[in-house]
């Protein structure tokens, strides 16, 4: 800057007839610098703006519905109100009652009730029926609503639903993100643990974690040594032999996953060999499919491509003559690969191995097919509840602890490696 | 590394076991690939070797299982006339094949365009809040496709219900503003094809970022000022100069966006209806309810596929270093 200072005090810069002293000259720089770095925003603007509309809104408003439930409130507007006013221990009053059977009512008629009993129904089961046989009389009954509605069914004065009710009136709702955690939300907010036998989802993660970790586990011992061969062999025999790691890496998942059925079913390739070289007779097959090692086998299988190839191109990057200069200050094989070589390849394992847990940890396709019941993964129960217990709100909580856990090691990679390393194939 | 004439025994007994030990894990990545191969040609409704198969007996392979990809679902098999548009209309894997290639084709071609843009864009030095951008564009590689799947579900079908009612709201106002307001009051995304196409070019775009980013490294950025000193605008400049050098990455990019949405099945899961069917998606309820060799003919098509694709993949890779080879670096 002094010598521009310097340079304008000597003899005054002018373009087109403008004196350009210090002042005129950082306006227009800075100028220059917003019109070049909004043309390169422009750039990336189109795709900036698909990406936040079909993909970061999308995923918001979905999880979403982990925290904002309006199925009770929505439908059941005048119960509502007045079970914000009851203090989830004291007996309901006849307002109450005359509330709920108003509600009642109207849920009747416009054929909704269905969907209130479910929401009711999960925070205290077994009240589905109650609803829904109290509905198709509801016209019947007359005030007072206490007497009336209790005598249609014992289960009204049962202070466990009323509890319920109060619970499912919440809108915004941190209930199902504790119910992802294996808590349970009362209807005087406190939250405390979920009964015993309720108690899955802590278990679910685990084991997800569990066969993420195992996968990259394996996934390392198993593309550490041919990654290192690669590295090493001729540049002729290193090509052709990526062509073994690269085929797979091209090929359909489903592919995959259907060769490895093939492979491992009881009828299936390995269990033949086994038969034929005698280490089992032919009634005692080995279950390898279907099950957790099924998940674990088809999985390294589909990954080991994304850890060795950022493996081999690291160690690739790694000078011969490092080892040598060790070897030939007397190291031995071993001290010179341990104490020379490994400690240059950890970019490469943490790059690898990070990419293949976050990839493993949200896997679904494989799981769904070879897993069966104790091979399979979050994922997949995520996707049971919006299929078949249609509880969204649920399987969106548990959708958000799972990108959570997605999003700390995508973090961690960035902070590693860089998303700007990124390299494929 | 070929080993030197003075090793040990024991340095010989380690190079050998650790080539063998190699060897056992190369065999474990292209075993069940080539597997599939012979399997497919079964004989029998088996999924797994027959005697006959082991003993090399003609009769135990057959094509039945190919025939059964171009038969199954069809009308009328057994009629001569008509035959090829009975198959191409409705045999069901046909179908597929020809939803994965349609959804694939402009699913690559939204993704390549807006990526290669926003790479172009990403790489200037002068782009403000690069490395957040980076990371929120390279999100849908990374977060799990059943959440992937379950929001756009979600979004796209009420998103479609918003645009639905300002379509209606539109309608209102006469003129062109009606049939403009009544096409979007019928606008629809989840269960058609526009909607697994966008879903599709979503996930497909990181891929294009990332390889479009990482030949433009290796850009000499003075080229472009080059161009702009001799009176070339910038769209030429771009079109002449930048494109030609990055063209291995973009096309790389493309094949994997391609490959992506041809190989994806979660979304489709939860995006499309039988009419969308994919081949992935057609698969996995295979896989799920009857398993049949069907599923391996369909395999092997899928790998002589796949070597196509590494073939073509390996002549761009040679291509740009040829082609970066003559630029100063």
């Amino acid at each position: 800057m002094t010598a521009i200072a310097n340079n304008s005090s000597a003899a005054p810069l002018t373009i087109d007839g403008v004196i350009i002293d210090d002042a005129e000259l950082k306006k227009r720089l800075d100028k220059a610098m917003f019109r070049s770095r909004f043309r390169a925003f422009l750039l990336v603007l189109p795709l900036l703006l698909f990406i936040v509309f079909s993909f970061i809104l999308p995923i918001a408003y979905f999880l979403m519905q982990g925290i904002y439930d309006s199925s009770f409130s929505s439908k059941m507007p005048e119960v509502t109100k007045s079970l914000k006013d009851w203090d989830a221990v004291s007996e309901p009053t006849e307002e109450m009652y005359a509330a709920l059977a108003a509600d009642l009512r109207v849920v009747s008629a416009n054929k909704t009730i269905g969907r209130v009993a479910t929401r009711v129904n999960r925070e205290f089961p077994g009240s589905r029926s109650l609803f829904t046989s109290t509905g198709r009389s509801i016209s019947k009954l007359e005030a007072p609503f206490k007497e009336s509605l209790v005598e249609k069914k014992k289960k009204w004065a049962d202070i466990r639903v009323w509890q319920g009710m109060k619970t499912a009136s919440r809108t915004w709702t941190p209930g199902y993100y504790a119910a992802a955690v294996d808590l349970k939300l009362n209807a005087d907010g406190s939250i405390d643990q979920q009964v015993e036998k309720r108690r899955i989802h802590i278990k679910l993660f685990l084991r997800t974690l569990k066969i993420s970790f195992l996968v990259t586990l394996f996934c390392v011992v198993l593309g550490y040594p041919i990654a290192f061969l690669l590295a090493t062999l001729p540049v002729r025999t290193s090509n052709l032999l990526l062509i073994l790691v690269l085929l797979p890496f091209w090929t359909s998942i489903l592919v995959r996953t259907t060769a490895w059925i093939a492979m491992l079913q009881s009828q299936g390739v390995v269990n033949d060999l086994l038969v034929y070289f005698g280490i089992t007779d032919d009634g005692s097959r080995y279950s390898l499919i279907y099950n957790q090692l099924g998940t674990l086998i088809a999985m390294t299988h589909i990954l080991l491509p994304f850890m060795v190839l950022p493996l081999y191109s690291v160690m690739k990057g790694i000078p011969p003559s490092y080892m040598r200069a060790a070897k030939s200050l007397g190291a031995t094989n071993w001290t010179a690969f341990w104490r020379v070589y490994a400690p240059q390849t950890i970019p490469g394992i943490g790059a690898g191995g990070i990419l293949v847990f976050i990839v493993a940890i949200g896997y679904y396709i494989t799981p769904a097919l070879v897993g069966g019941q104790e091979g399979s993964m979050i994922s997949n129960f995520i996707d049971s509840h919006m299929r078949q217990t249609l509880n969204w709100n649920l399987a969106a909580a548990l959708g958000g602890v799972l990108l959570f856990v997605v999003l700390v090691f995508y973090w961690l990679y960035d902070r590693i490696v860089g998303i700007d390393n990124m390299k494929l194939g | 590394m070929a080993i030197p004439a003075y090793a040990g025994w024991g340095e010989r007994l380690w190079y050998y076991t650790f080539r063998f030990l190699c060897g056992l894990i190369f065999l474990f990545l292209i075993s069940p690939i080539l597997i599939v191969l012979p399997l497919s040609f079964n004989a029998e409704n088996y999924f797994s070797f027959t005697p006959g198969m082991l003993g090399l007996d003609p009769d135990a392979f057959s094509l039945r299982h190919y025939k059964d990809i171009l038969t199954n679902g069809m009308a009328n098999p057994e009629r001569l006339t008509g035959w090829w548009s009975d198959a191409w209309n409705n045999a069901q894997w046909i179908r597929s094949m020809r939803n994965s290639f349609f959804i694939g084709f402009f699913a690559t071609i939204i993704a390549t365009v807006l990526g290669t843009l926003a790479a172009v864009g990403l790489s200037r030095s002068e782009m403000p809040f690069k490395k957040k951008i980076m990371a929120l564009l390279i999100s849908p590689m990374i977060v799990p496709l059943v959440i992937t799947g379950a929001g756009i579900f979600r979004g796209f079908s009420d998103g479609a219900r918003l645009i639905n009612s300002f379509g209606a709201w539109l309608a209102d106002f006469g003129g062109p503003l009606t049939w403009i307001g009544n096409w979007l009051n019928e606008f629809e995304l989840v269960y058609t094809h526009l909607g697994v196409i966008l879903s599709h070019a979503v996930l497909g775009t990181p891929f294009v970022i990332i390889t479009v980013t990482a030949t433009l490294v290796g850009f000499d950025q003075s080229l472009v000022r080059a161009a702009y000193g001799m009176g070339a605008t910038p769209l030429r400049t771009f079109f002449k100069v930048q494109m030609p050098l990055i063209l291995p990455g973009v096309i790389s990019g493309a094949l994997f966006a391609f490959v992506t949405s041809f190989d994806e099945v979660v979304v489709v899961i939860a995006m499309a209806s039988v009419e969308q069917r994919t081949i992935p998606r057609q698969m996995f309820s295979g896989i799920r309810e009857q398993i049949s060799p069907t599923i391996l003919a369909v395999a092997t098509i899928l790998v002589v596929l796949s070597i196509a694709l590494l073939a073509t993949l390996e002549l761009i890779r040679r291509r740009g270093e040829r082609l970066r080879g003559v630029t100063p670096a």
